[in-house]
């Protein structure tokens, strides 16, 4: 047996494992924004430019600096974070008391402007990053052909969404995280540093983001639209599964890239469409998500 | 109405029926009222209905395509070309409203981004769509069969004056028992329900409204530039007319309008200078506006208003 539906079994498998690669970074960028909005209350619109900037610091830091792929996986979400830090010091703490829909179009300004100034100086074409010597090549599975650096990718983004997991549902510092989430004023009487919390979750949500543009960048094109278009995918994926919950984001990331991989096999011409059409679905079946509460 | 507002809009109106006659050139005139219908139109669901939508360029677009494919491929005359794109524009509204208004605040935010990013996908697959190229050469025909609209001046005054009736019918709708259960939906949702208010049909219907109207607007942009591209439909066009709304003022009648005129104007006068700079200076207003700014130009000045009233 070589074929499914008609459609030979290793056609299958590569674009499911393409799928799974997008799964990884719509897993990170979802969870990130879950965190942020757990604890902020904001829906970070900027979230895919700072996805872009990832990548882009990892390819400045190699081109400019000569900064390999190994440290620009610390490195750049380290500097995208504190750059999120600055802006939600400046500005992103002056909308808390607001309506939420201010934080989602101060954010969305600021996705334009990182936009626009990167578009001035890289144009809108994109940019290769090399793939690491040491992931190069691929594995022969008989069944199909795995190139390494996607199985990385795989395997890297799903071990940092379970990190993150642990830490916010497993232990002492995610339970204080939880307990701001519900009651910060309450949090804040503990003794508890709750701006500076806020503050370097933003951070961590921000970085998250940075660190998957890094992932991509050896397997997509780096340009500076990168970010605009994934974070509507994105947001689909969080109506999908419901803001509330963390374990929700990775799963539903997953299985949406899965099914746009799969998709690209039966249908391509739907495969840019058929997560939001699932989103259409799940609001209809289920208006809270799957993994949601209302 | 005060009596000073209205000697006010009759300024306005002078004004727009003279603006010809001045050395102003009218496609940039024609295509601000396009947008500020566009901004009237959001500003009914925003301002009056308290939705964010961040996918109403799939309405705008929608209008702007099928106006322009009835024109070009089917050679319907321009008034019975607008009515299918606006048709076009309110079915899109009423699919897209059923699914968004089973959400409310940031999430309906995010499905109408999503549903809009869908409609997006389908125009640059369909096939009468003209994919990249969108669909050129789109003539103005006739008003009825009567003037033709080819002529700048024809085609100013029947813009003007569907920018005005569109100024007046939300004014109307706004006024009406419909536009108080609105405003109170707006204000306390469940406060609206326990009064036995059938919440999500007046917000169903609103929606539609405004996408119809955004319709409209396409259409009319359609006409006027004589073209219909991706761009309408664009994710970047949804902000703009967020930008243009909450820069003059969501909730007040004037400020769409005059949002319009300030973005259309600096896009029109920047972006020959300065590139890809006209993102960021967007960008950048839209910060100003959301911190310091959030009642716009309008509301701000209303309030001005009311405070020196209060004092005297």
């Amino acid at each position: 047996m070589s074929e499914i539906f008609g459609y030979p079994i290793p056609v299958i498998l590569g674009q499911l494992m393409l799928g799974l690669v997008n799964g990884s970074f719509y897993a990170m960028l979802s969870l990130g924004l879950a965190v942020i909005f757990g604890l902020l209350g904001v829906v970070n619109f900027a979230h895919g430019a700072f996805y872009m900037l990832g990548a882009f610091a990892a390819l400045i830091g190699l081109e400019t600096f000569g900064v390999n792929y190994w440290f620009a996986l610390v490195l750049s979400p380290l500097v995208v974070g504190i750059f999120g830090i600055i802006l939600e010091r400046l500005l992103l703490r002056h909308l808390y008391k607001l309506d939420p829909l201010y934080g989602l179009l101060l954010t969305f300004g600021l996705a334009l402007i990182f936009e626009g100034v990167m578009r001035d100086q890289f144009g809108s074409g994109g940019q290769g990053y090399p793939v690491p010597d040491a992931l190069q090549g691929s594995f022969n599975l008989g069944f199909m052909i795995l190139p390494i650096y996607r199985a990385w990718v795989i395997v890297a983004s799903i071990t940092v969404c379970l990190v993150t997991w642990f830490v916010i549902e497993r232990t002492r510092l995610g339970a204080t995280l939880r307990a701001a989430t519900e009651n910060p004023k309450l949090v804040q009487a503990f003794g508890i540093n709750v701006p500076l919390m806020v503050m370097l979750t933003y951070g961590a949500g921000i970085a998250l983001a940075a660190l998957a543009g890094v992932l991509s960048a050896p397997v997509i094109q780096v340009s500076p639209l990168m970010g605009s278009s994934l974070v509507v995918v994105v947001f689909a994926v969080v109506v999908i599964g419901g803001m509330g919950s963390i374990l929700g984001a990775i799963v539903s990331g997953l299985a949406l890239g899965m099914v746009e991989g799969f998709t690209k096999v039966i249908y391509p011409e739907a495969s840019n469409i058929v997560v939001f059409v699932i989103m259409a679905i799940v609001l209809v079946l289920r208006p809270a998500g799957l993994f949601g509460r209302e | 109405m005060r009596r000073s507002l209205f000697l006010f809009y009759v300024v306005l109106v002078i004004a727009g029926l003279a603006a010809p006659w001045l050395d102003i050139y009218p496609v940039y005139l024609m295509t601000l009222y396009s947008f500020a219908i566009f901004a009237c139109a959001f500003n009914l669901l925003l301002g009056f209905g308290g939705m964010l939508s961040f996918g109403h360029a799939a309405y705008f677009g929608l209008g702007a395509y099928l106006t322009s494919w009835m024109v070009t491929s089917q050679h319907w005359d321009t008034i019975p070309a607008i009515l299918v794109g606006m048709l076009a524009a309110m079915l899109a509204g009423i699919v897209i409203g059923l699914l968004a208004i089973r959400r409310s605040g940031i999430y309906f935010a995010m499905i109408t981004l999503a549903l809009g990013q869908l409609v997006y996908f389908v125009c640059l697959q369909a096939p009468f769509t003209g994919g990249e190229n969108g669909i050129q050469g789109v003539a103005r025909g006739t008003l009825l069969g009567l003037v033709s609209l080819r002529n700048d001046i024809a085609m100013y005054y029947f813009v003007f004056g569907l920018l005005v009736a569109v100024f007046l019918a939300i004014r109307r709708i706004v006024a009406s028992p419909f536009g108080q259960v609105l405003k109170a939906i707006r204000e306390n949702e469940p406060r609206a329900v326990s009064l036995g208010y059938d919440v999500d049909r007046y917000k169903l219907l609103v929606f539609i409204l405004s996408a119809t109207l955004a319709g409209l607007a396409g259409s009319l942009k359609a006409l006027v530039l004589g073209f219909a591209t991706l761009t309408d439909v664009l994710q970047g066009t949804s902000g703009e007319v967020i930008l243009m709304t909450l820069l003059g003022g969501a909730g007040t009648f004037l400020g769409p309008v005059v949002g319009a005129g300030i973005v259309v104007t600096l896009q029109d006068t920047l972006s020959d200078r300065v590139g890809s700079w006209v993102t960021v200076i967007i960008g950048a207003i839209f910060v100003i506006c959301v911190l310091a700014f959030r009642r716009g130009v309008v509301g701000e000045f209303q309030a001005w208003l009311d405070r020196r009233r209060a004092r005297a």
